[in-house]
């Protein structure tokens, strides 16, 4: 079966250079060292496109600025952007930076994903749906729909 | 009662650790028989049932746990009004029934027929009726017969997306229904065994929510219900008007919008549940759990609500569901993502 691909021509950007999170300045060696903007994006960089070889930071669906974080609040929020208004993985986009989060932030972290705003034709029912914690859980019991995200989530990328 | 006149306070009892994944819902048992002390079911994402006893040195242990029946998440679970059956919703998009027999749970029905995850099921009052939803859209309502057997006596379709809950009132034959849609509908029978919609509760025409309602509960005479949302509000309905028998023509009577209470929690409120001492407990995805009552000083005409407690940091993680002790008006179980159910007791003077 042949299927068209949503976005046959993605741009493709240059990688950021990735850069060595500075030591906090304290004398405390066993001080909370607060989980930081940069901290997220190295988790969530290297996330596989679902239907390209290319990095979500590759297609500058993320990038470091379209994360905000609160560490006091326990409170971070990934505004991604979709390669095509009517791209049809937004869901399994949102769906892989849920996961990756929800694996690597320590559990008191609430997570919110949504779609920059005018960047997709169904933005409200794409964000609704990606936050819908009980929609997402059932998602994620479904194994197809499972290994599409451990796919994209593989470190396929050094 | 424990009310010594201090301010109210919420303390944490118990603690009841066993679920492997996040607690979805909870369950006390209406009727444990005589003799017997309070009985509390959970369920949750390792898509198991615990049942929850007090030993007689006051520790809570769990006395059986139901499992390799629903093969993904139990959403819910809710006893019949005898407490002998206990029904549990799975995403597996069937309902089991399970009765209590010679010392073991054992499960004597599976209901089937939604297209995909089961969200909720309730019973009626009077025992007869059952009805489950699911994210196909529809709430179902099923019939017990003898020997087991559910029939299903209505399908019911007019949600336009996921069905979060169902809840029978407390003493009649509606059912009310909550909704993705952001919408409340209210069920109801014609007399001939044909099922409605009786009223449709919107943001639009009804001062109601803007964003998918997870869950409502009615007060014990039936006649105010409180519904919750991800508009991160609560919304208490004047529900005396008896929808219970539709009428046709003019002069319809019909629930309505009593108050919102706003800004009281920060996140997703999945959880509201009002106690037979006319308390509101709501747990929400912010953690916290508050307590609202009615406000009897108010010189409005309308009735208002006032917060008693807010109990921040109540868990770890999201609360999603919070149930009164109907056997002790001041015990509270709540359920959260972070795997554990806590007991709290209610002490000092709440209604002042």
């Amino acid at each position: 079966m042949v299927v068209g691909l949503i976005n046959a021509n993605p741009v493709i950007y240059e990688k950021k250079e990735r850069r060595i999170r500075q030591a906090p300045e304290t004398t405390d060696e066993n001080a909370a060292e607060p989980i930081d903007q940069l901290e997220i994006f190295d988790h969530i960089r290297d996330i596989k496109d679902p239907e390209h070889p290319y990095s979500l930071e590759e297609l500058n669906v993320v990038t470091e600025d379209s994360i905000e974080i609160s560490d006091e609040h326990s409170h971070v929020r990934v505004t991604f952007t979709p390669t095509v208004e009517h791209c049809s993985m937004a869901t399994v986009i949102g769906l892989c930076l849920r996961v990756k989060l929800m694996r690597s932030l320590p559990p008191r972290y609430k997570v919110d994903i949504r779609v920059a705003p005018g960047s997709h034709a169904t933005e409200t029912a794409v964000n609704k749906q990606l936050n819908d914690k009980e929609r997402v859980a059932a998602a994620l019991e479904n194994p197809n729909l499972l290994d599409i995200v451990e796919e994209c989530l593989s470190p396929t990328f050094a | 009662m424990a009310m010594d006149g201090g301010a109210a306070e919420l303390r944490e009892a118990h603690r009841l650790t066993g679920h492997t994944d996040r607690v979805w819902s909870l369950a006390w048992n209406p009727s444990p028989g005589a003799g017997a002390g309070p009985v509390l079911a959970s369920c949750g994402g390792d898509k198991a049932v615990r049942i929850w006893k007090r030993a007689a040195d006051g520790a809570w242990r769990c006395s059986d746990v139901l499992e390799d029946t629903h093969n993904r998440t139990v959403r819910s679970c809710a006893w019949s009004p005898d407490g002998k059956l206990l029904a549990t919703a799975s995403f597996d998009s069937t309902t089991a029934i399970w009765e209590y027999s010679g010392g073991d749970f054992e499960c004597v029905a599976t209901l089937e027929g939604h297209e995909n995850e089961v969200k909720s099921v309730s019973w009626s009052a009077s025992g007869s009726l059952l009805a489950t939803c699911s994210r196909d859209k529809a709430v179902w309502i099923w019939e017990m017969q003898p020997g087991n057997e559910y029939e299903c006596v209505a399908v019911l379709q007019g949600h336009t997306q996921d069905v979060k809950m169902v809840q029978w009132h407390p003493n009649l034959d509606v059912l009310v229904s909550v909704s993705y849609d952001n919408s409340i509908r209210v069920w109801a029978d014609d007399g001939d065994d044909e099922w409605h919609c009786v009223q449709t509760l919107t943001e639009a025409d009804n001062c109601g929510h803007s964003s998918t309602v997870w869950a409502l509960s009615f007060n014990q005479k039936g006649d105010r219900m409180v519904t919750c949302s991800d508009d991160r509000t609560l919304k208490i309905w004047d529900t005396s008007a008896d929808l219970s028998q539709p009428k046709t023509g003019d002069n319809h009577e019909s629930w309505r919008h009593l108050s919102t209470l706003t800004g009281y929690h920060g996140r997703t409120v999945f959880s509201a549940h009002w106690s037979s001492e006319d308390i509101i407990a709501s747990g929400a995805g912010d953690d916290v759990i508050c307590l609202f009552t009615e406000d009897k000083s108010s010189m409005t005409e309308e009735p208002s609500y006032r917060l008693i407690l807010k109990k921040e940091k109540a868990h770890d993680m999201d609360i999603n569901c919070v149930r009164w002790c109907p056997q002790d008006p001041n015990m509270l179980a709540s359920a959260s993502d972070d795997g554990t159910v806590k007991l709290w007791e209610l002490r000092g003077n709440a209604l002042d």
